[in-house]
C-alpha cells in the first residue's frame, strides 16, 4: 500500500532513513562494545577467583541454617534455601501490604476528617513516618522497642491469649486436625464449583460481571459447602491453639520472631504514611460538584461516599497505591539489617559461601523483576478496564 | 524543463498521497502555486487540508508523489528538508509560542540559532517586525501575558523573522475570540499586499473573497474545486462545495 | 455567610474561639467522642514523651559524639576545609537568592534559619560562632546580590565550579602541603550523607535526561535500551544495587581500584538515574506537540529543539518531582550503612555498639531520626512552595 515511489536519487549519507539506521547501528555497536568489555573483564575476574559462570552450585548442599520459614535443614540444597528466602519475602510483603493499606486508609481518611484534632494527629503521623528513613525505623523497632521488651517469663499478655516478649510475639493459631484434609476438599470444591459455573454460564450468555456473580452465586455455594463439610468431617478439622508457657518458652500457636515483627511493623508503618497521602489525594481529586450532584439526587452521606466518591477516587488511587505496594515488597529486602532470612539475605549468605555472586545476583534480580512484571500486568489490566468503563 | 516550471511556480505538488496507518488521508493532490500567489484552502474538518499544508514543510511525511518547493525537491534528503524549512514559515491555530521565552526571544530564537544571525541584528530585526504587526510595546512580555490576538501576531512575526519565501497559515483565527480576529486578519492583509506567497486555511470567507487569488476546496483528501474567488462563491462547480458554502455562509 | 447570620441575629450564633471549637471539634456527637478520645491519647503520649525526654533520657551521648554525627572521622585539624565549603555555598546561595528572589530566596532564608537553629545546639562554642557567622554571611551576600542581574551567568558558573571545588577541598591531595589528602574512609556522618545524596543527584540528572530522551526516541534500538534499563533498575531494590556495586564493580573493572564510597556513589547514581529519567519523561509528556512542531517549522534541529524549546519547559515543570526524588534519595542513602559505610545512620549504629554508650540506643536513634526529619521535612515544604508557585504561573 505504502509504495515507495518517491525518487530516492539522494546521496545515501543525506537520506533520513539511512541516517536513522546508521545512528541506531552506531548506538548498538557502542553498547555492545561496553558490554563486551565488561564481559571479558568479568570472565578474567572470575578466572582469577577460580570460578565459572553457571548455576550448578544450586544443587549442592547449603550447609547453613535458616532461622525461620518453611521446612528446611542445612543439609538441603542451595536452591531449597533460596526458596525458603523467597517465601519469607513473600510472607512479609503480603502481610505488610495488608497492614500498610489498612493503616494508610485509616490515616488518609482521618486527614480529611471534620474533626480538627483527628486531622492534626493524622498529619503528624504521616509527616513523622515518611520523613525518617525506613531503615532507621526498622532498626528502631528492632533494637529500641522489641529487644527491650520483657523476657519470656514476664511476657506482656493481651486479651489473655497473645504474649509479647523479647522472643517475639506469640498468637493463637488454627491447628489442622486429622479431619482437615477432608474438609479442605469441600473448601476446594466450594471455590472450583462456582468458577466452573461462571465459565459455563459465561460462555452461554456472555455475562462478564464477575463481582456480581461472586456475590449472587459464588458466596452462597461456598458457604454451603464449607459449613456442611465442617459438620460432616469425623473430627473438628481445625482447632484454635493457644500458646502455653512451658519451662523456657511458649509452645503452640504461632510465633512472630522479633526480626519478622520489626520488619513487618517498620514496612507497614512507613508505607502507610505514603498510602495515606495517596488516599487523601484520591478523595480530594473527586470534584466538589460530584458530591453536590449526589446530594441533589437525594443520596445520603454514606451512599454518596459509596456510590459516587469512592468509585471515582479509586481510579486515581489504584495506580499509585499499587506502586506503593511494589515499593514495600522491594523494601522488604532491608530484612538483612535485622537478620530476617528473606530472599536477599539468604542470597547474600549464598554469595559469601560460594563466591558465586553473579549467578546469585541474577537469581535475586529475576525474582524481583518477576514480581514487578506481575504488578505492572495487573496495573495495565486495571487501566484498560477503567478506560472501558469511562467510555 | 523543471527549471522553467520552478521559476514560475514556487510550490509544485504532483499526485501527493499520504496514509496514517490504513487511513488514506491525501488521495493524489496535484496543484501548483505561483510566486506571490495568495491561496485560501477550505473544506470540512477531516478533509485533509491541514495535513496537506503540513506536508509542504514536512511536519508530515508523504508516501507517494512529489513536492517541489522553490526548486528544491522535498524528499528524504536532510539538506533539502533543512533548506525548505528555512524558506517556509508557518503559523499555527494555537499559536504554539514558546511559553518560557519572552516575545523578543521567541522571535529571535530561529534567526540566532538557525541562521547564526548576530544577536543585536536579530534583535533590531525583531523589533521592526513587532512594529509591523503592531505590538512593539510588548517585546518584554511573556506569551502567557498576551491576549490571543497578540499572541498570534507574535507568532506571525516569529515566522517572518526567518525571512521565508512562503507562509503557511493553519486556521490562524479559529482559536481566537471574535473581537480579536480582525487584528490578526489585518496583519495578514498587510502581508498579502507586500507580495508574500501565502497558503491559508481559514473559514473567514469574507477575508478569502477579499485577499485570495484562488480558493481551493478540499474534501476526502482531494481537491474538489479550484477557482478564483468570484467563480468559487458565485458559481461552484461541485455539489459538495455548494453544500459546504451554504452551511458556512448562512452562519 | 457567617456575617449574614450575625446580622440576622441568629440566636445560637457564637463567635470567636467558642465558635471555632464547636465547628471543628464538637459539630456532632461522634466528633465530640473522637475529640475526647484524641485529647486523652495526646495527653498520655505527650506525658510519657515529656517525662522520658526531660527526666529519663541520658542526652550526654549526643554532645559527646556530635562531631562524629556531623563529619564522622574527619580529622579535626582539617575541619576548616569543611567550613570553607560551607561558606562558599552560603555565599553562592545568598547571591543567587538576591538575584533571582522567589523560591531561591525562600530556600536561602530557610538555610539561614536552620544554621541559626543549629547554633543553639550544644556544639563547641567555636562551631556555634562559625554557624552564626555562616548565617550572617549568607544574609550579607543576599544583600550584595540584590538586583545584580548582570551577574547571572557568573553565578551559574560558580555553582557548576563549586562542585569540583568541594570535592577538591574535602578530598585534598598529596601527603602534606596545604591540602593533605583526607581519605574517603574518614568521611562520615551527616557530611557523608549529604555528599552521597548530592553527588548521585548531580550525576543522575544529565544521565536521567539522556535516558528520558532515549525512551521517547523514534529509534527503536535506543528506546528499547532505555526502557529496559529504566524498568530493570526500578524493579529491583536499592540494597541489591548497592551490594552489586560493591561486589561486581571490582569484578567488571579489575584494572581500577575504586574505593568503597565511590562504589556506593556509582550504585546510588545508577539507581537514581532510572527514577530521574521517569520524572523527566513526565515533564516531556507535558510539553504539547505544538511546541515540537513550532520548533521544527523554524528549522531547528533535534538537539536545538530539545535544548532551547522542550527541555526548559519540561524540566521546569518537574522541579517539584525532582526535589521529591532528592528527598527520598537523601533518606535512601541511609542504606549504605548496611554495606558498612559510616553515614549518619552508620555512625549512629557504631556509637550504639560502643561499650561506653551501652543502652543508649533510643537517644542515639532518636537524634539521628530528628536530623533526617528536619532536612527531609524542610525540603518537602520548599518543594510544595515551588509546586504552588508553578501552579500560579501557569494560570
Amino acid at each position: 500500500m505504502q509504495t515507495q515511489t518517491i525518487p530516492d536519487k539522494i546521496n545515501f549519507w543525506r537520506n533520513v532513513i539511512v541516517l536513522r539506521i546508521v545512528m541506531q547501528a552506531l548506538f548498538v555497536i557502542a553498547i555492545a562494545l561496553v558490554a563486551g568489555l565488561l564481559y571479558t573483564n568479568m570472565l578474567r575476574g572470575l578466572e582469577g577467583l577460580g570460578l565459572t559462570f553457571n548455576f550448578e552450585f544450586l544443587k549442592q548442599e547449603a550447609g547453613f541454617g535458616i532461622a525461620e520459614g518453611i521446612d528446611y535443614a542445612p543439609s538441603d540444597t542451595y536452591f531449597r534455601a533460596f526458596q525458603v528466602g523467597a517465601l519469607n519475602s513473600l510472607k512479609v510483603s503480603v502481610l505488610g501490604i495488608i497492614f500498610a493499606t489498612l493503616l494508610g486508609l485509616l490515616f488518609g481518611v482521618s486527614r480529611l476528617s471534620g474533626n480538627w484534632l483527628v486531622r492534626k494527629i493524622a498529619a503528624f503521623y504521616v509527616e513523622c513516618f515518611r520523613n525518617i528513613p525506613l531503615l532507621l525505623q526498622i532498626l528502631f523497632w528492632y533494637t529500641v522497642v522489641i529487644l527491650q521488651l520483657p523476657p519470656v517469663r514476664e511476657s506482656i499478655t493481651l486479651f489473655h491469649n497473645i504474649f509479647i516478649s523479647q522472643r517475639g510475639i506469640y498468637i493463637p493459631w488454627l491447628k489442622p486436625m486429622p479431619g482437615f484434609a477432608q474438609w479442605a476438599g469441600y473448601i476446594a470444591a466450594g471455590v472450583i464449583l462456582p468458577v466452573l459455573i461462571y465459565i459455563l454460564k459465561g460462555r452461554k450468555s456472555g455475562t462478564k460481571d464477575f463481582a456480581r456473580f461472586a456475590v449472587t452465586w459464588g458466596l452462597p455455594v461456598f458457604t454451603c459447602l464449607a459449613v456442611s463439610g465442617w459438620y460432616m468431617s469425623p473430627q473438628t478439622p481445625l482447632v484454635l491453639e493457644v500458646p502455653v508457657l512451658q519451662r523456657f518458652n511458649f509452645t503452640g500457636g504461632v510465633r512472630l520472631s522479633p526480626e519478622f515483627s520489626a520488619l513487618l511493623i517498620g514496612l507497614s508503618v512507613y508505607t502507610s504514611a505514603f498510602i495515606a497521602e495517596v488516599v487523601r489525594g484520591g478523595i480530594q481529586s473527586v470534584k466538589e460538584g460530584q458530591v453536590e450532584a449526589a446530594k441533589a439526587v437525594g443520596l445520603n452521606e454514606s451512599q454518596t461516599l459509596r456510590l459516587v466518591v469512592l468509585p471515582q477516587a479509586l481510579r486515581v488511587i489504584i495506580p499509585p497505591l499499587s506502586n506503593q505496594h511494589l515499593n514495600l515488597a522491594k523494601n522488604s529486602s532491608l530484612a538483612i539489617a535485622v537478620g530476617f532470612p528473606d530472599l536477599f539475605n539468604v542470597g547474600s549468605t549464598m554469595m559469601n559461601q560460594t563466591g558465586q555472586s553473579i549467578p546469585v545476583f541474577t537469581l535475586i534480580m529475576a525474582s524481583y523483576l518477576i514480581m514487578s512484571i506481575i504488578a505492572s500486568l495487573f496495573l495495565n489490566w486495571y487501566n484498560r478496564r477503567v478506560r472501558i468503563i469511562e467510555q | 524543463m523543471s527549471n522553467n516550471i520552478s521559476d514560475e511556480f514556487i510550490v509544485i505538488c504532483d499526485d501527493v498521497h499520504k496514509w496514517f496507518g490504513k487511513l488514506h488521508v491525501l488521495r493524489g493532490v496535484t496543484t501548483r502555486f505561483k510566486k506571490g500567489e495568495k491561496v485560501v484552502i477550505c473544506g470540512p474538518s477531516g478533509s485533509g487540508k491541514s495535513t496537506f499544508i503540513r506536508t509542504i514543510n514536512r511536519l508530515e511525511e508523504y508516501q507517494q508523489g512529489k513536492i517541489i518547493v522553490n526548486g528544491t525537491e522535498l524528499n528524504r534528503d536532510v539538506k533539502n528538508i533543512e533548506k525548505i524549512r528555512e524558506e517556509v514559515g508557518m503559523v499555527f491555530q494555537h499559536f504554539n509560542l514558546f511559553p518560557h521565552l519572552n516575545v523578543l526571544q521567541n522571535i529571535t530564537l530561529g534567526p540566532i540559532w538557525r541562521k547564526k544571525t548576530d544577536k543585536e541584528e536579530a534583535r533590531s530585526a525583531a523589533l521592526e517586525l513587532l512594529e509591523r504587526v503592531g505590538i512593539s510595546d510588548q517585546s518584554d512580555k511573556f506569551p502567557g501575558q498576551l491576549s490571543g490576538g497578540q499572541q498570534q501576531r507574535v507568532a506571525i512575526a516569529r515566522a517572518l523573522a526567518m525571512q521565508p519565501k512562503i507562509m503557511l497559515f493553519d486556521e490562524p483565527t479559529s482559536a481566537l475570540d471574535p473581537e480579536m480576529i480582525n487584528e490578526v486578519l489585518d496583519v495578514m492583509r498587510e502581508l498579502a499586499r507586500s507580495g508574500m506567497t501565502m497558503l491559508i486555511i481559514t473559514h473567514e470567507m469574507g477575508f478569502a473573497r477579499e485577499v485570495a487569488d484562488r480558493i481551493i476546496f478540499f474534501d476526502e483528501g482531494q481537491i474538489i474545486e479550484d477557482a478564483e474567488p468570484e467563480a468559487f462563491f458565485n458559481n461552484p462547480q461541485n455539489e459538495r462545495t455548494r453544500l459546504f458554502l451554504s452551511r458556512i455562509l448562512h452562519h | 455567610m457567617s456575617n449574614e447570620m450575625i446580622r440576622q441575629g441568629h440566636p445560637r450564633e457564637m463567635t470567636g474561639p467558642l465558635k471555632w471549637l464547636r465547628d471543628n471539634l464538637f459539630n456532632n456527637w461522634y466528633n465530640g467522642i473522637l475529640t475526647v478520645i484524641s485529647l486523652f491519647f495526646i495527653f498520655v503520649v505527650s506525658k510519657a514523651g515529656f517525662t522520658w525526654i526531660f527526666f529519663e533520657a541520658s542526652w550526654e551521648v549526643i554532645p559527646a559524639n556530635l562531631n562524629l554525627f556531623m563529619t564522622g572521622m574527619y580529622p579535626p585539624e582539617e575541619k576548616w576545609r569543611i567550613w570553607t565549603v560551607v561558606y562558599m555555598l552560603a555565599f553562592l546561595a545568598g547571591i543567587s537568592a538576591g538575584i533571582w528572589g522567589g523560591i531561591i530566596l525562600r530556600f536561602a532564608l530557610i538555610s539561614t534559619a536552620v544554621s541559626l537553629l543549629l547554633a543553639v545546639l550544644p556544639f563547641e562554642s567555636i562551631t556555634r560562632l562559625l554557624l552564626l557567622g555562616a548565617a550572617i554571611f549568607l544574609t550579607a551576600s543576599l544583600l550584595l546580590g540584590r538586583g545584580r542581574t548582570g551577574w547571572r551567568s557568573v553565578v551559574l558558573w560558580g555553582w557548576v565550579l563549586s562542585f569540583p571545588l568541594t570535592v577538591i577541598m574535602l578530598r585534598g591531595f598529596g601527603e602534606s602541603g596545604v591540602l593533605p589528602a583526607v581519605m574517603t574512609t574518614r568521611w562520615g556522618g551527616l557530611l557523608l550523607t549529604l555528599i552521597l545524596a548530592s553527588v548521585s543527584i548531580a550525576a543522575s540528572f544529565p544521565l536521567g535526561i539522556l535516558l528520558a530522551l532515549g525512551r521517547r526516541s523514534r529509534l527503536p534500538a535506543v528506546s528499547w535500551f532505555s526502557i529496559s534499563y529504566i524498568e530493570v533498575v526500578r524493579g529491583i531494590p536499592l540494597v541489591t544495587i548497592l551490594f552489586m556495586s560493591q561486589i561486581m564493580l571490582p569484578i567488571f573493572l579489575p584494572d581500577f581500584r575504586i574505593d568503597k564510597i565511590i562504589r556506593a556513589m556509582i550504585g546510588l547514581t545508577l539507581f537514581s538515574t532510572a527514577y530521574m529519567a521517569e520524572n523527566v519523561r513526565g515533564g516531556l509528556q507535558g510539553v504539547p506537540r505544538g511546541q515540537y512542531e513550532a520548533a521544527e517549522a523554524l528549522g531547528l534541529s533535534y538537539s536545538l529543539t530539545m535544548v532551547l524549546v522542550i527541555l526548559p519547559q519540561a524540566l521546569r515543570s518537574v522541579i517539584p518531582a525532582i526535589v521529591g526524588h532528592f528527598i527520598s534519595l537523601f533518606k535512601d542513602t541511609s542504606l549504605v550503612a548496611i554495606i558498612g559505610l559510616l553515614d549518619l545512620l552508620g555512625i549512629a549504629r557504631s556509637i550504639i555498639a560502643n561499650p561506653d554508650w551501652l543502652g543508649l540506643q533510643t537517644e542515639v536513634y532518636l537524634f539521628a531520626a530528628f536530623i533526617y526529619f528536619m532536612v527531609s521535612y524542610s525540603m518537602s515544604r520548599v518543594s510544595r512552595r515551588i509546586e504552588l508557585a508553578l501552579g500560579i504561573e501557569r494560570k
